[in-house]
């Protein structure tokens, strides 16, 4: 299990996975959405035949350059992301490029597909897409710095930089970080809300206030494209917080069976976690920008700041 | 069209013959979107896949937008069929013309259906949108919807019921699946026809000489 085809394999099964996971997801989340409103609403698959059809649609506008690359480099930013978070446990499988990266890298390449989505929409001229990526980026420096203090506790409670690392503690020692450092755990979610977008926090896609903000002038293939590199980020921000704060998947062994369960063991765990911002979006109105704003550096922050105290002092 | 107005609502032989110029429609079942020689397989491939994931732009003219909320919701529930809220045109493959539309309102209409991307389809509301129903007489709605854009689906009533709506939409997924439904390229090819019309209609005329659609 060596070499570089190996290794290629492994990079392509684990795009293919985390786009067929995050597509799967997505449909849950409609379904989900759906029976909480006493619908029966669309099949869990609706969202490939919808990625099919926008990918078939005959004519595609794009308005210049940045138009045609903004949605591959959201794809790009995210896929890139994925090589460096690892995906099981042991270092065999998905293996990729995880020796080689670390939180502070995650924290730089996690905002990249969004400043590529920023100057595609911005080329487009229109001002609801203007709008959408003023009030995202103001988002952004809302939930990154509890993100980044949480992320910090973590980097100064176990005295290193890797989710390699972050794992191995948990394998060995049988806790998981959650209950090591709660505070992070807690900040790292509410910062997590924003960076699903969901309600309430979806004042940047906002349907029908912004006409879907960054994405209004992006039909067929662009759009498309789109939702695939924001479902192969859905998996890749679920992965890493389930790498950091629940230990992880993939204890059973590098057998092919232990490979199977280690994956199921992933899929489990990623949608509990994905059911948070699920649930708490279903039950929710939407904030106004500057609300949304004052509550991540009202609660998460200091749920931050706290874990930081909780790292230095405990 | 003419000022002479039949009130009595039955047209005389000279309007019938007029009526039938006028409105020849250019664009029925051109079964443009299925080229049935070449591709066969993978155009009903493709054709199940837009059959099922119809994004509809609720373009709310009329009185029709009211039952649109109704034919989304929980109890009637569009989205099983894989019926969709679009926000923008760009996103949208269904267009709703829901109930009467008056001439001011018909300028926005076709900058919007031009906005659309192929294959677009065209469903229109209530008896309004096919011969001007109750405002048959008005002096700014337009009487029929199809010489100013290709309407796939008319759905009749005043209003159509969510039901009848729902059945209107199966209606198109059908035409999908055939292969007859979308005339956008129809409507390109016969532009001058169109713009005729429209231009016949809307009076401060501002439109762009050409879009790269």
């Amino acid at each position: 299990m060596e070499g570089i085809g190996f290794e290629i394999l492994g990079a392509l099964l684990t795009t293919i996975l985390a786009f067929v996971v995050g597509m799967f997801f997505g449909g849950l989340n409609r379904k989900i959405t759906a029976r909480t409103q006493n619908r029966v609403g669309p099949p869990v698959y609706q969202n490939f035949i919808d990625l099919m059809k926008l990918q078939a649609k005959r004519t595609n506008i794009a308005h210049g350059f940045m138009g045609h690359v903004a949605p591959i480099w959201i794809i790009i930013a995210a896929t890139t992301v994925l090589m460096f978070i690892p995906i099981l446990h042991d270092g065999l499988w998905f293996r990729n490029l995880t020796f080689r990266g670390d939180l502070i890298f995650l924290l730089y390449m996690m905002v990249f597909g969004s400043l590529g989505m920023a100057l595609g929409a911005g080329q487009s001229g229109n001002p609801n897409s203007a709008i959408g990526v003023s009030r995202g980026l103001s988002q952004m420096v809302g939930f990154e710095i509890p993100f980044v203090l949480a992320l910090v506790s973590l980097m100064i409670q176990f005295q290193t930089t890797s989710i390699q690392d972050l794992m191995a503690y948990q394998h060995e020692t049988g806790q998981w970080i959650i209950f090591a450092n709660p505070f992070a755990f807690l900040a790292t979610i509410l910062s997590y809300l924003g960076m699903f977008r969901y309600s309430p926090f979806d004042i940047v896609g906002a349907p029908a206030e912004l006409a879907s903000g960054p994405i209004s002038e992006f039909g067929g293939k662009y759009l498309g494209t789109v939702m695939t590199g924001g479902s192969i980020f859905t998996f890749v921000k679920l992965v890493l917080m389930v790498d950091i704060f629940f230990g992880g998947a993939g204890n059973f062994g590098t057998g092919f069976w232990g490979v199977v369960a280690g994956l199921v063991e992933l899929v489990v765990k990623t949608f509990i976690v994905y059911l948070i911002p699920v649930f708490i979006g279903l039950v929710s109105p939407r904030f106004r920008t500057e609300q949304a704003i004052r509550f991540f550096w009202k609660w998460p922050t200091v749920f931050g700041v706290i874990a930081v105290l909780w790292a230095v002092f405990l | 069209m003419s000022n002479k107005i039949n009130t009595i609502g039955i047209p005389t032989e000279e309007e019938i013959k007029k009526a039938q110029i006028d409105f020849s429609p250019r664009c029925t079942s051109a079964g443009r979107v299925n080229d049935k020689e070449t591709q066969k397989m993978v155009e009903y491939i493709l054709n199940f896949a837009r059959k099922h994931s119809l994004f509809v732009l609720a373009y709310g003219t009329g009185c029709g937008a009211i039952e649109i909320p109704a034919t989304m919701t929980s109890r009637y529930d569009a989205e099983r069929f894989g019926i969709r809220g679009a926000a923008t045109p760009r996103q949208a493959d269904v267009l709703l013309i829901t109930g009467y539309l008056s001439t001011k309102t018909l300028k926005r209409v076709i900058r919007v259906y031009e906005q659309m991307q192929d294959p677009k389809y065209v469903i229109a509301f209530g008896s309004c949108t096919i011969n001007g129903g109750m405002y048959f007489d008005s002096y700014n709605t337009i009487k029929a919807l199809d010489r100013y854009l290709p309407v796939d689906v008319y759905i009749a009533g005043c209003m159509p019921r969510p039901e009848s709506v729902i059945k209107g939409f199966i209606k198109l997924q059908e035409l999908i699946k055939d292969g007859n439904a979308g005339n956008g390229e129809c409507y390109r090819d016969n532009l001058d026809w169109y713009r005729t019309n429209q231009q016949k209609i809307i009076k401060n005329w501002d439109f762009p000489d050409k879009y790269n659609w």
